[in-house]
């Protein structure tokens, strides 16, 4: 089985901390991760393909400096890796990121695509269903499991109140919960070997035929970002320093205040 | 011309989910500042009679695909549906409640009639741009929930978002208004159903919906360990509530994951919220600021949550809600025999 991984490398945002005086973000020294719910979809990759054989190639579109992600991957065990990366790339939504990855895909073949739910930094979980979109193949999201059923799989799907066992064939793109698979450490032969190897790289010239190039970027993004701001802190209240019993008393009067009782 | 509000009404086992009805709510606003329509749309089998709910809740016109094919969700059935709709009716904004099954199809579809699509919203308005006129603003959580960001969709139809469940306020439901359902007819192939559902298991366990509760009580690593949750599930009762908890405690099996409130839990907005040995992380706090009135207890007169609270109680949660309770029962019983 061809099995391809879509990873994204995305600041750890649990490290992320307001500075207090200027109420923005402080980046720096904030280490990057292979984003959690694609690193299980790698995990599960390695497992499809210990029962199957076949191939696990990584895809990552990013800055040069994805390279790291995509080498932690060779060292988890992924074949080979590919790095979609161009100055024309940046600045892309959902939808000409979605773009981009299909057209990188196509110069693949493959079976299955595993990409993560969602990523940590952006929240959108938008890029895989539209990946899918854009190669017409079917889309099974939220998988907590996969088993291979001869050319199909068998995912189960999860919901908030229930969960639904999904036949599908391939080609089939599959969108990992974190809880699909716990990720493998990387062995020191893995690193040694993830150095050895080469990251393949695809720019705008090795993939224009792939893709609408008003489509990408942010001249091809439907959305963009009209500003970006830090949440308005809602405006603290008293605090009290007193006993329990007159700290009881100041929120039962507080209660009977509002109507809560 | 592009216009009017299309609401995703989803429905589960034929039922129509509340988010929906959240969603209509707000769209009334902003179908105000448009001077355009609400339309309520509903996609599923044998959910025509369902559907007449939404003109309770303040939809303009509604509009269904019913049809067997869209029984239990598929992601191109449902796909297929949506897009006929959006073909014929050309609508201005779409949205959809950011559940599991808006948060499949929507970006499906966004890409299929090529548009934008924001996720998980937790803010809409109508702002006037000078190129374009009147924009649908979309505001969203970003890094987890440490900045937000506003998002436009300005040459591209529908605008299309995904709005957080339980973030807007469904209008109150008024049993007089009815209408017509307009039906929206789709021709289903085999080829459509490309997936195929070989089970379907609902949660046995009946799974406490936070979002729905009018009171929290909610506990965080302060209150010691799960017997914790015991104090506060008393105290919970007396206030006619249901605790809640923080992502430290489920991440230290105490709790229960659905109970969650925060970026990773849920979003909830009760008319009390009373946080207990809660520090107030911005991850925490994302998920319960709209709360009505916040009544924090917390040991560290410096900890976050008094920043967003208003009444803080520096205190031992454990000493102080052992009395709180006593406190209520005694309120209560008084109460009764008056």
């Amino acid at each position: 089985m061809k099995i391809v991984v879509c990873i994204k490398q995305v600041p750890d945002t649990t490290e992320v901390k307001l500075d207090p005086k200027t109420n923005t973000l402080i980046r720096d020294g904030v280490p990057s991760i292979i984003n959690p719910d694609d690193k299980a979809g790698i995990e599960a990759a390695l497992q499809l393909k210990e029962q199957t054989g076949g191939t696990v190639t990584v895809v990552c579109m990013g800055p040069p400096q994805a390279d790291v992600a995509l080498r932690e991957a060779l060292a988890m065990g992924c074949d080979d890796a590919i790095l979609l990366s161009d100055r024309a790339f940046g600045g892309s939504d959902t939808f000409a990121t979605a773009t981009i990855i299909a057209a990188g895909l196509k110069t693949l073949d493959f079976d299955v695509i595993i990409t993560g739910r969602q990523a940590i930094d952006g929240d959108t979980a938008q890029v895989g269903p539209q990946i899918a979109e854009q190669l017409h193949i079917p889309q099974v999201s939220y998988a907590e499991d996969i088993k291979v059923d001869g050319k199909a799989l068998i995912v189960k799907r999860q919901f908030e109140d229930r969960y639904h066992m999904i036949k599908v064939q391939t080609p089939c793109l599959i969108t990992a919960l974190s809880e699909l698979a716990k990720p493998r450490y990387m062995t020191v032969s893995g690193i040694v070997d993830a150095y050895e190897k080469e990251v393949k790289v695809l720019g705008f010239e090795d993939l224009k035929n792939n893709f609408d190039p008003a489509n990408i970027g942010l001249k091809g993004s439907p959305t963009n970002v009209y500003k970006s701001f830090t949440k308005q802190a809602k405006g603290a209240g008293t605090v009290l320093n007193v006993t329990a019993d007159e700290a009881v008393q100041a929120i039962m009067d507080k209660l009977v205040e509002k109507h809560i009782i | 011309m592009s216009k009017d509000i299309y609401v995703i009404a989803e429905q589960r086992d034929g039922k129509l989910a509340k988010v929906g009805k959240e969603l209509i709510g707000e769209a009334t606003k902003l179908a105000a500042d448009l001077g355009e329509k609400v339309v309520g749309v509903v996609l599923g089998s044998g959910i025509t009679e369902e559907a007449k709910n939404l003109y309770k809740y303040g939809a303009d016109e509604v509009v269904v695909v019913d049809d067997p094919a869209l029984a239990i969700y598929m992601t191109e059935p449902y796909a297929k549906a949506l897009t006929a709709v959006i073909k014929e009716c050309d609508p201005n904004v779409v949205l959809f409640g950011a559940t599991s099954i808006g948060r499949d199809l929507a970006p499906r579809v966004a890409g299929r009639v090529h548009t934008g699509l924001t996720a998980d919203c937790t803010g809409l308005s109508i702002i006037e741009d000078e190129e374009v006129g009147k924009l649908l603003a979309m505001t969203r959580p970003a890094f987890g929930g440490n900045i937000m960001a506003t998002i436009l969709c300005k040459h591209h139809r529908p605008q299309m978002a995904t709005v957080r469940p339980g973030v807007m306020a469904a209008l109150k439901k008024d049993d007089s208004k009815t209408g017509e359902v307009k039906a929206i007819k789709v021709e289903f192939t085999d080829a459509d159903k490309n997936v195929e559902i070989l089970e379907e298991v609902k949660a046995t366990k009946k799974i406490v919906d936070i979002t729905e509760a009018k009171v929290l009580v909610s506990g965080g690593r302060g209150i010691g360990g799960p017997e914790g949750f015991d104090m506060l599930k008393e105290c919970a009762v007396e206030l006619g509530g249901e605790i809640s908890s923080s992502r430290a405690c489920v991440d230290a099996g105490w709790i229960e994951s659905a109970r969650q409130v925060g970026q990773t839990g849920k979003t909830v907005r009760p008319n009390l919220y009373l946080a207990c040995g809660i520090s107030g992380a911005i991850q925490h706090v994302a998920g319960m600021e709209s709360s009505e009135l916040v009544i924090a207890i917390n040991k560290n007169d410096t900890a976050a949550i008094f920043g967003v609270s208003d009444l803080g109680i520096v205190g031992d949660c454990k000493v102080i809600i052992p009395k709180l309770t006593e406190a209520l029962k005694k309120y209560n019983a008084e109460k009764e025999s008056n």
